[in-house]
């Protein structure tokens, strides 16, 4: 296994500036309460006037006023470190933030052994990743070591080393100053003090000593840094839901306007989708209103899907139909259920034309017009009663029933009523159709098939002895 | 000057594309593609059954009086071979127990509720796409403008489409490939089937007689006559 650490001196300032319009004005990051306000981080701009991270924003204010400042915020940090987790996922299935001390630090590692094959070499992955991260506008160091601790060690001292063998990592971790082997500070202070400057001296100092002194955190790392002992953390997993919001910069009253910040979030949706190889079946478009409960429109598909543009085609259907009460100031997208997807089969001779569009992707263009439960599909049921020997299903399925000897009509009447005719002629009948006793629908009736004066064929019935009363019609023969 | 010629279309296609009306009927049939299950309406149809990616259109004095009988069978051949079709805005509730029997296979059947306007607009998307096979619709107010759009998007899909009206719009002129009136028994003479107009062939001047049902094989008790 080879690991790689991706080391971000400036994540915070990065994950800001980012998104900042104006990334080369002088900028300062303020952390710290509100009688002692410090400077966390500034960009190369700020540290030209004289400011630096650690300073006192009173004597940063007393150097200049030409600066812009924002306060620091560690969730803002960590969605950072997410997203940069998420980014790397693409090149590599095992991807961890790393936390050695039990403190999250600003770096990422991920295993590179396995991805070589498909991205590499080394130098090519290597030159892909730094494109990826500047164009994304993160400042970050590469380092590259047999294990995912001592990567992290080497990307703080050199950037761009590349060492695979453990013997060449032994030797290059034995000349790093004790000061930048990442240990704590007061254990790196005490071992200075003690004239050990480097690691290969601690390396050849006696274990037991180093133990009574120091504690077993400090050999636990050495012999993780060497690979001698195993060294478990957590690694990354993309979220099970999506959850994206989007601030509008002006109101917005009519659905129109919205269609085009929504393209933007169900295309998010779909590349996110492609990326965990799933679909989704079900999401919620929120419409953000000032002073007003948000609008809730519901998308709903009777199968995982993950086209981006069936998925904004839906979301389109169900927005035109929505109502909006007052203008809205924002978006934000949630699928919460994110099932499986099994992209529908083709035949590959297929005789049909390849711009045909699938029915299931008709399928949910007629629901979003027509309503949810507009399409459907019948199904025989085990059930001797003709109001009973259906149901309707979303979806058709096959069925092993029994085809009913009897004759049965194709037209069914949801409703029976009277067929009013004086020279019917009896085809064929009594059918008994005695049922349903045990459940509230009881039925006692017999079934003949008459022929109208007309030619139609109906399919009628009469309660069990009744011999006067009209026939009620309940099908046609059509 | 092979490129010249590219676009001269063969005499035999055209011919058998049935676009060039010739005077007289041909004497050898092309081999069906869509057989009605009919054998004497097969006769007649130039097609030699129903016309491929065309509208046709159905005329009913009522309903009820054979207009699925007419269709069964092709319904059953296309479901069985995993063709989908779609049934819009039908008058009834399509019995599952009386369409099994016919043989079709509900398993490839699709149903839509829809009002007038909107059965119009759900018939042209499911045969313009082309995925179903056969798209049967009774739309209430269906206008030439509206037959003319379903005939269009049936070409574009390469989809059957049938369309149920009522038997008043038969003096209405219509853009379907295929149009037929269906006769019910009355007092004028038995059930028959008048071909009012096939694209590319000679409408028959004379009406077909059609047994509007199958025979009944289940018994008439002596009770029940009384």
């Amino acid at each position: 296994m080879s690991w790689a650490c991706i080391l971000l001196p400036q994540l915070a300032l990065d994950g800001v500036l980012r998104r900042h319009p104006q990334p080369e004005r002088p900028f300062a990051l303020v952390t710290g309460p509100a009688q002692k306000r410090v400077l966390a981080a500034v960009n190369p701009a700020a540290e030209r006037l004289g400011l630096h991270a650690g300073q006192a924003l009173a004597a940063a204010h007393a150097l200049s006023s030409g600066f812009a400042t924002l306060e620091y915020d560690p969730d803002d940090v960590a969605r950072a470190r997410d997203f940069l987790a998420a980014w790397a996922y693409r090149y590599s299935s095992q991807v961890g933030a790393v936390a050695f001390n039990g403190i999250a630090e600003d770096a990422i590692v991920l295993e590179i052994g396995a991805s070589l094959r498909l991205f590499g070499p080394w130098p090519r992955f290597e030159r892909q990743l730094r494109e990826d991260l500047t164009a994304l506008g993160f400042t970050h160091r590469i380092a590259v070591a047999p294990n995912a601790r001592a990567a992290w060690v080497l990307a703080g001292t050199q950037d761009g080393l590349a060492l695979t063998q453990p013997p060449t990592l032994h030797t290059a971790l034995a000349r790093i100053q004790v000061a930048h082997a990442r240990l704590d500070a007061k254990t790196a202070q005490a071992l200075h003090a003690m004239g050990l400057r480097r690691l290969g001296q601690l390396f050849a100092a006696p274990r037991a000593s180093l133990a009574q002194r120091f504690g077993n955190g400090l050999l636990e790392h050495l012999d993780r840094l060497r690979g001698d002992a195993p060294d478990p953390f957590p690694l990354y997993r993309p979220p099970d839901r999506f959850d994206l919001r989007l601030e509008l910069p002006y109101e917005i009253e009519h659905s129109q306007a919205l269609l085009f910040p929504v393209r933007r979030m169900t295309a998010d949706l779909g590349a996110f989708l492609a990326g965990r190889d799933g679909g989704v079946q079900r999401f919620v478009l929120h419409l953000e209103h000032e002073d007003h409960p948000d609008t809730e429109v519901v998308v709903g598909m009777l199968a995982a899907e993950r086209e981006p543009s069936l998925l904004f085609d839906l979301a389109r259907g169900r927005l035109e139909q929505a109502r909006i009460p007052a203008p809205v100031r924002g978006l934000r997208l949630v699928a919460e259920e994110l099932p499986p997807f099994v992209p529908a089969g083709c035949e590959l001779f297929d005789e049909r034309s390849s711009q045909a569009m699938p029915w299931t992707i008709l399928r949910e263009r007629l629901r979003a017009r027509l309503g949810d439960d507009a399409v459907y599909a019948l199904a025989p049921a085990d059930d001797h009663r003709p109001e009973r020997a259906w149901r309707r299903t979303p979806l058709p399925a096959g069925t092993k029933s029994e085809i009913e000897p009897a004759p049965r009509p194709t037209w069914l009447l949801q409703r029976p009523i009277p067929l009013r005719d004086s020279t019917l002629r009896i085809l064929a009948g009594p059918e008994r159709v005695e049922s349903g006793w045990w459940d509230g629908g009881d039925v006692r009736r017999d079934y003949y098939v008459v022929e109208t004066s007309s030619g139609q064929r109906a399919w009628t019935y009469r309660g069990v002895g009744e011999t006067d009363t009209p026939f009620m019609l309940h099908g046609w023969f059509a | 000057m092979a490129a010249a010629l590219k676009p001269v279309v063969a005499l035999d296609t055209l011919l058998s594309d049935r676009r060039v009306w010739r005077g007289r009927p041909t004497a050898a049939l092309p081999t069906p593609t869509q057989p009605t299950g009919h054998a004497a309406l097969d006769a007649v149809l130039p097609w030699g059954g129903w016309p491929e990616a065309s509208l046709t259109e159905l005329l009913l004095p009522a309903d009820g009086i054979g207009e699925l009988r007419l269709l069964l069978s092709t319904l059953a051949r296309l479901t069985q071979a995993g063709h989908d079709i779609a049934i819009i805005a039908p008058p009834y509730l399509p019995y599952p127990a009386g369409w099994r029997q016919a043989g079709v296979d509900f398993a490839h059947v699709h149903l839509l509720d829809a009002t007038p306007r909107d059965a119009l607009w759900a018939s042209e998307q499911c045969l313009r796409t082309g995925c179903l096979s056969a798209v049967l619709s009774w739309p209430m107010q269906a206008d030439d403008r509206a037959l003319r759009r379903l005939q269009v998007a049936a070409d574009t899909g390469g989809a059957m489409g049938f369309v149920f009206r009522e038997a008043r719009a038969e003096r209405n002129p219509s853009p379907a490939a295929l149009r037929i009136a269906i006769d019910n028994t009355s007092s004028d003479g038995p059930a028959q089937l008048r071909v009012l107009k096939c694209r590319g062939g000679i409408a028959p001047v004379r009406p077909l007689p059609f047994s509007i049902h199958a025979p009944i094989h289940a018994p008439v008790h002596a009770v029940a006559a009384a």
